[in-house]
């Protein structure tokens, strides 16, 4: 059982305050929802736990099981065990799925004293991408060169299977697929929650992800605070009757 | 240790100077005097006993180096004292380089990199020969057996005179700059290759397999010539850093490739830091010929290098890739050049080039189309990336399009790493160095894809290298 633990973390970018004392905690297992409008804080939450640099932090805590994660450097947090899936995956032209995954998995085992099992790797990644519904010559492709919207979120559930992080942050996963994209990547989440004991928190606007994954807790952000917590219900509401009945102004 | 010389044939050792230890001066007598005059030449090709042509050709580059100017373009050659370099050691009188006074950042990439010890002390200059008998031996035997002509220039004008004048200097004539005036007055060494009709060698040719001669000699001279339907793939260099105490290195590669023949030349320089690297490259194309020059520039202070592809007749193609590398007090100015002369002609010019740590890297490229070149086509990218703020890069592509019905077409870009992307690769458990190596190398792969494997492999681990000082 891991926890990541986020307490009153309150951040800026530039001289503009974002985060206002947020606190959220996330156990192995447990599906997290993250809603709010655009511009709520929700992103900008997500790349502060994982360490981007235009982002400081200006109080409060982030620890996973206990150890400061606010202390280490991006690479450093995803030894940790923590992953974020991007809502713009970069695309990296010239190097393969299949080598960039190869590096970041050699990477997560020289720094955590692991093996790196060549044989092991080449039969998950073939598997992942069947999950998936994609096709094996997608592996040979540059990491998300030329890729569409749909593979471009594919690619980043993709590396999130092949890394099998304690906790996955992501970003609008839902944003820009079609129903089978989203049904596929839905089944993909719930098999990682069932049987990886993956921690996710996902960030969304659009309540149509509850039809196929069923959190255990929703959060709704407004102007950079966790301003209600609650079950899938919370969700429900927010479908219905929007955002208005949260805006603290 | 592979170089112990045993039986070697009692020609001279050719490209001489390169590997000389200049920087013990006890020595000194055993060199001609700093500076370039007649007497130097006289007495340099005397020492080699050439024929009297020789000489000849060598005073008369002599005087067009006199008088031609430096180029005003390119880099900065100010700094070039042409009465401060030797041109010329006998090769019986060559001192050996001290291991101990091979700068400490050599020895520690040769390490960083694993180079074999023999090879890093033929590299430093500091060993004997690095070669190997037997290997050398199966190959010689491999080659004549096809009729296949592969020894040292010197060794080459000596053995086959009529098929040496024929060719020399007909592709790059001493007047063509003052460098390659320079080089046809004092050459020595480099390779001369014939591969006679219809003949292919799946083997890339290396210099390395030639005995008694240093892979990159300081004025070397190599000639080409691949008869009709031949092929032939030449790779020189290679990704280790070779020191010289010496500043200059000016070269010339001529290359005549016949109909339907087809020469791949591969070249990886890195030169030590404090060298001008000012080599002419240039090929002659005959009907369906294909000339493919892959051009890549690490090392050197300055590099002034656009290998030139001239497509004669119809069916010619020529294809340029060139990948440049400057950091910290490096200018690559590198980049290439074609004419087309013949109607149904076509060309591909691809570049890239990466700066960093205050380094600057200059695309610079010419087409040439003639008016009789109708239905020619021309494909150029350039595409250059620069890693940080103290680092520079520019473009001068020249097109110069004077026939009818011609496809020619030019890409060019300029990009640097982003935050974003590296902080995508990152939050994968990439650390900043690795992930920087990572964008150079995605960035690099449609020319590093084109070397041989073991250049490749090197070169990987050279950017690697060069990304982490880049971090610091």
């Amino acid at each position: 059982m891991h926890t990541l633990t986020i307490h009153n973390l309150s951040a800026q970018i530039g001289v503009q305050k974002i985060l206002h004392e947020v606190s959220l905690t996330v156990k192995s297992g447990e599906i997290h929802i993250i809603m709010g409008q655009n511009g709520s804080g929700k992103s900008t939450l997500a790349t502060t736990i994982m360490g981007r640099q235009d982002s400081t932090v200006t109080g409060g805590q982030a620890t996973l099981d206990g150890s400061d994660l606010l202390a280490l450097a991006p690479h450093q947090r995803a030894h940790a065990g923590l992953f974020l899936g991007f809502q713009y995956p970069m695309a990296l032209p010239g190097v393969t799925v299949s080598q960039f995954m190869r590096l970041a998995l050699r990477a997560l085992c020289t720094a955590r004293g692991l093996e790196f099992k060549s044989t092991e790797f080449n039969a998950e990644l073939q598997n992942a991408v069947s999950a998936l519904g994609l096709d094996q010559s997608f592996t040979q492709r540059g990491l998300n060169d030329g890729f569409s919207g749909g593979e471009k979120k594919r690619m980043e559930v993709l590396q999130l299977m092949m890394l099998k992080p304690h906790f996955a942050i992501l970003d609008e996963i839902d944003s820009g697929l079609d129903i089978d994209g989203l049904k596929c990547i839905a089944n993909a989440l719930n098999e990682l929650v069932r049987t990886q004991k993956t921690g996710v928190v996902l960030i969304t606007h659009y309540p149509a992800l509850l039809k196929t994954i069923t959190p255990h807790f929703v959060h709704i952000m407004s102007s950079g605070r966790v301003v209600a917590t609650g079950g899938e219900e919370l969700a429900r509401n927010i479908a219905e009757h929007g955002y208005a009945q949260f805006t603290t102004i | 240790m592979p170089n112990s010389p045993q039986s070697k044939p009692t020609t001279f050792s050719p490209s001489a100077g390169y590997a000389a230890g200049f920087a013990m001066p006890e020595r000194a007598h055993a060199k001609s005097p700093k500076g370039l005059t007649r007497e130097v030449i006289e007495s340099l090709s005397a020492y080699k006993q050439e024929p009297a042509w020789m000489l000849t050709a060598r005073l008369n580059a002599f005087e067009i180096f006199k008088q031609k100017p430096l180029p005003a373009w390119g880099g900065d050659l100010s700094k070039i004292d042409f009465n401060d370099l030797y041109y010329y050691v006998r090769p019986d009188e060559r001192v050996q380089q001290n291991w101990d006074d091979v700068p400490a950042d050599i020895k520690e990439t040769f390490d960083r990199l694993g180079v074999p010890e023999a090879e890093k002390q033929f590299l430093s200059g500091s060993g004997a020969q690095y070669d190997s008998e037997a290997v050398y031996h199966n190959i010689q035997k491999h080659l004549t057996d096809k009729g296949i002509i592969f020894l040292d220039t010197d060794s080459a004008l000596k053995k086959y005179p009529e098929l040496f004048k024929e060719y020399f200097v007909t592709v790059v004539p001493p007047a063509d700059n003052k460098f390659s005036a320079l080089n046809s007055a004092v050459w020595s060494g480099g390779s001369f290759l014939y591969i006679p009709k219809g003949v292919r060698v799946d083997l890339p040719l290396q210099a390395y397999f030639r005995i008694n001669t240093e892979r990159m000699g300081q004025f070397e001279r190599t000639l080409i010539i691949a008869d009709e339907g031949s092929y032939a793939h030449y790779t020189e260099g290679c990704t280790a850093p070779a020191y010289t105490t010496n500043s200059l290195h000016s070269a010339v590669v001529e290359i005549v490739v016949r109909r339907g023949a087809r020469v791949r030349y591969t070249t990886i320089q890195n030169w030590s830091k404090n060298v001008y690297n000012l080599v002419t490259k240039r090929a002659h194309v005959y009907a369906d010929g294909l000339m493919e020059w892959v051009d890549g520039n690490l090392g050197s202070a300055l590099t002034m290098k656009y290998p030139s592809a001239v497509l004669l007749e119809s069916g010619a193609r020529g294809t340029v890739l060139s990948l440049a590398m400057a950091g910290d007090g490096q200018h690559q100015d590198s980049g290439g050049k074609i004419i087309h002369v013949a109607p149904h002609t076509s060309s591909m010019i691809i570049s890239k080039s990466i700066s960093y740590g205050g380094g600057r890297a200059s695309y610079r490229g010419l087409v040439k189309v003639t008016p009789k070149a109708e239905h020619a086509r021309c494909f150029v990218s350039c595409d250059a990336l620069i890693l940080d703020t103290a680092s520079r890069a520019d473009t001068y592509p020249t097109m110069d399009i004077r026939a009818r019905d011609c496809d020619i077409s030019h890409e060019a870009s300029v990009s640097k790493i982003g935050e974003e992307q590296l902080f995508y690769l990152q939050s994968r458990g990439l650390d900043e160095a690795n992930a920087r190596s990572l964008i150079v190398n995605g960035f690099l792969e449609p020319i590093v894809k084109e070397l041989p494997m073991e250049y490749a492999v090197e070169l990987n681990r050279l950017i690697q290298l060069e990304m982490q000082g880049a971090v610091g």
